[in-house]
């Protein structure tokens, strides 16, 4: 027998056309986005979720936040945010990620914001 | 990637420390009530926020009914904060779930991490082995950091070292979760330690 998912989980898959992922390797969760002119032009003519990721996106924001303010999975903001870069509402800032973690430079970068915080 | 928003056509310009926009991250970890979220709460600019991930495991096998797998869906919650330090660097500091089945959670939340704080409660030591193992195993710098409640500890740090088995350059150090100002130190001294790491290295 088949556990059903909970009906709250098929609607937000139902937000980006039942995809899990979004073209692409998978956004990390801290990935920043920020709205582009394009974007902002194009607010009145977005679905509610666009919408308000687009308003967010006026300042540097996380994918992380926007599950959490928008109450959607991660996975779900995820491809919403893939799918908004392809169409150049918003712009990506991803992490630059290896296997070990950030560079010297980014660290040292930290290290000194940090000490200054 | 331009940052400047008025005028998209612009060349994009490397911004002046070269280096970029950036947002990075830190990974809290520890065993429950170690004082995870209290730390992040500490350091966090923001109301620390909750999200969750859908999570999907299929078991294997066959049952009585001759079925090949049964999928469930179940969801993972996490706890995360945001430090922004600089209009280059936004700093995000997550809280691992706890139980061990959502190690998958912690492969995501660990890549391309600075490194990682566990959190220690000095009377539950063991609870902290886990998260010990799982960053050493994949060679994340961590600091292990005791949580002294209400200014107490049951155990010195040198003592904590000693029981943990953790190798001697990793950092292990007292501090009040509660504290910003501790919480901060700790942060600071696990960036120092992925430096010297990444110096050691090569």
């Amino acid at each position: 027998m088949t556990a059903r998912p909970p009906a709250r989980f098929v609607r937000q898959f139902a937000l980006t056309g039942g995809r899990a992922r979004s073209s692409g390797a998978p956004l990390p969760f801290e990935t920043l986005i920020q709205t582009t002119p394009q974007g902002r032009s194009a607010y009145a003519t977005l679905t509610p979720e666009w919408a308000a990721i687009v308003r967010m996106g006026e300042s540097p924001i996380s994918v992380a936040e926007i599950s959490a303010h928008l109450h959607i999975h991660l996975g779900v903001a995820r491809v919403l945010v893939g799918d908004m870069e392809h169409a150049d509402l918003i712009s990506i800032f991803a992490p630059i990620v290896s296997e070990n973690g950030p560079d010297t430079a980014l660290l040292e970068r930290l290290l000194h914001e940090l000490e200054a915080l | 990637m331009s940052l400047k928003l008025s005028d998209p056509a612009a060349t994009p310009a490397p911004p002046p420390s070269g280096l970029g926009m950036r947002p990075m991250k830190i990974v809290v970890a520890g065993g429950f009530a170690a004082g995870k979220t209290t730390f992040v709460d500490a350091l966090s600019e923001i109301t620390p926020l909750t999200t969750e991930a859908p999570m999907t495991s299929v078991a294997l096998g066959v049952d009585d009914a001759g079925e090949v797998s049964t999928k469930t869906t179940t969801t993972v919650a996490l706890d995360f904060g945001r430090i922004t330090l600089s209009d280059q660097t936004m700093l995000y500091l997550f809280g691992t779930p706890g139980q061990d089945r959502f190690w998958f959670m912690w492969d995501e939340l660990s890549r391309g991490a600075v490194g990682a704080v566990v959190l220690v409660d000095t009377r539950r030591l063991g609870d902290c082995f886990p998260a010990i193992d799982y960053f050493e195993n994949r060679s994340i710098p961590y600091i292990v950091a005791c949580n002294s409640f209400n200014g107490q500890l049951s155990h010195d740090v040198n003592e904590v070292h000693e029981a943990l088995a953790v190798p001697v350059d990793v950092p292990v150090l007292a501090l009040d979760a509660r504290n910003r100002a501790a919480a901060k130190g700790g942060l600071i001294r696990l960036v120092q330690h992925a430096i010297r790491r990444r110096h050691a290295a090569g």
